[in-house]
Formats: structure tokens, sequence, C-alpha cells
């Protein structure tokens, strides 16, 4: 069942995220860049993929996944090009969360008023 | 400086008395809010990865991508209305650390900054918070590449 599984693996997710804020006395900005980096070092031990293949969204939705796919883009861009790939691949599968988040936000900014 | 490396008796005093008074947060009920909130988010996110396979020529593993441009968009949507924040603060890392987090917070930033102009203030803003996301993805992912292709 998939959609279990992506709601116990996604909500364990945010529950590291809230425990590093509340225990970790973290920033909100060092949470999400201590679990990109643990996503970027999962991958690297080969360990994501097969969490998302059990978790499908579970997985590919938390920012976790980030550090992830941009390993994987590095590391397919490396096996088809060479060292030059890690350059020229890291954003390759990244692309679609980043580009659409900078052209919503920016849209969400032209519509918008900031409130109080 | 903000923290000396050894404080004086009077600052251990002061740090026990705030200490005291400092409000306990409540981790437990935090965590189950984040985890009940941060898992609806994902099965969200299954539930358009599976419309995405069903309704049009995805696959498993192409889905992916509208399903992450899907979700930041209602992100930014839900906060321009101002229905995020509200909704974050109850939820705490549960809407922070989903992909939905990152595209509040420079959703956000581009709004709360938009009296600035558009060059100096939404531009430039934007990545204020999500900056800090990318820098360290980045880097990390380029050393882990490094290591990989250098050693197997």
């Amino acid at each position: 069942m998939i959609f279990l599984n992506a709601f116990i693996v996604g909500g364990l997710i945010c529950v590291i995220g809230q425990l590093l804020l509340d225990v970790g006395k973290l920033t909100p900005g060092h949470t999400l860049s201590a679990l990109v980096v643990s996503g970027a070092i999962l991958d690297g031990l080969g360990l994501y993929e097969p969490l998302i293949d059990f978790a499908g969204a579970g997985a590919t939705v938390p920012i976790t996944s980030f550090g992830n796919s941009l390993v994987h883009g590095a590391l397919q861009e490396a096996e088809a090009s060479g060292m030059i790939g890690i350059i020229t691949g890291i954003f390759q599968v990244t692309s679609a969360g980043i580009s659409s988040a900078i052209i919503f936000s920016f849209l969400a900014a032209l519509i918008f008023k900031p409130k109080g | 400086m903000e923290k000396s490396k050894k404080p004086t008796p009077s600052q251990k005093a002061y740090q026990k008395i705030a200490s005291k008074h400092e409000i306990k947060r409540p981790v437990g009920i935090n965590c189950l809010k984040a985890f009940i909130i941060g898992g609806l988010v994902c099965t969200l996110g299954q539930l358009i990865s599976n419309g995405y396979i069903y309704f049009f020529d995805f696959t498993d593993k192409t889905a992916g991508d509208p399903t992450v441009a899907t979700l930041i968009f209602l992100a930014c949507l839900f906060t321009g209305l101002g229905i995020y924040d509200k909704f974050g603060q109850f939820a705490g890392a549960g809407t922070a650390v989903p992909v939905t987090g990152f595209a509040n917070a420079m959703a956000s930033a581009a709004i709360e900054h938009r009296t600035e102009g558009f060059v100096l203030g939404v531009a430039a803003n934007m990545f204020k918070l999500a900056g800090s996301v990318i820098v360290f993805g980045v880097f990390s992912a380029f050393i882990i590449a490094i290591i990989k292709t250098l050693l197997f």
C-alpha cells in the first residue's frame, strides 16, 4: 500500500526535522540544510533509491530528496561525460523543483501584496 | 561576540535563571503534529503523482517532476493567500520539511520584500532562506559525486 508507506515515511522524516528544531535547537535554515546534506549522503551510500521504491512520494516530497537528486544528476552526467559531468549535471534532475519554485514565487510576488 | 568562551559567574547565574523560566517546548505534541501533517503532505504528493501516471503519459520515474512542480505551485498560491504561514505555525516541521516548505520560504521572502522593488527586493531576497539549502545541497553533492566517481 504505497499511500500508507508514503504517509509513514514522509511523516517520520518530518518528525526528524521537528526533533532537530525542538531538541537540537537548530534554526529552520540549519535543519533544512542538515536534511539536504543527509539526503545527499544517503544517496551516496545507495540507500535513498530503495527508500523511494518503498515509500514513493513519502521519500521524494521531503527536502531530503533534493540532496538525493543533486547527487543523482551529478553521477548520471559523470558517467556519460566524465568528471566535468559532476559540474554540468548537478542541477539536471532538480531543475523542475528549483525552476518552478523561482517562477511561481516570482508570480506570487507579482500578484499578492504583503500582509500585516 | 555573542558567546564568550568562559561565562563570568554573574553570567552563569543569569543563564540558570533564564533556563528556569524558559518555556518548555511540547516536543511530543510537536512531533505528533509534524508526523501527521508531514505524512498528509506526502500522501497528497503520492495522490498527485498517481494522478499524473493515470491521466497522462508519465511513468513512475518521470511523474516526480510534475508532482514536485504542482506541490510548489500550491505552496506558492497558499503562501500568497496567507494560508500557508498560519498552517505552518501549527504544523512546524510538518510543513517545513516537505518541498512545499522550500517553496513557502522563497515565496514569502519574495512577497515580503516586494515594497523594496522587484530587482533589489523580490529577486535579491528570494533565496535568503532557500539559498542555504541549495548551497549545502550542491556542495555536499559535489563532494559525494567526486568520491563516488574516483573510488568506484
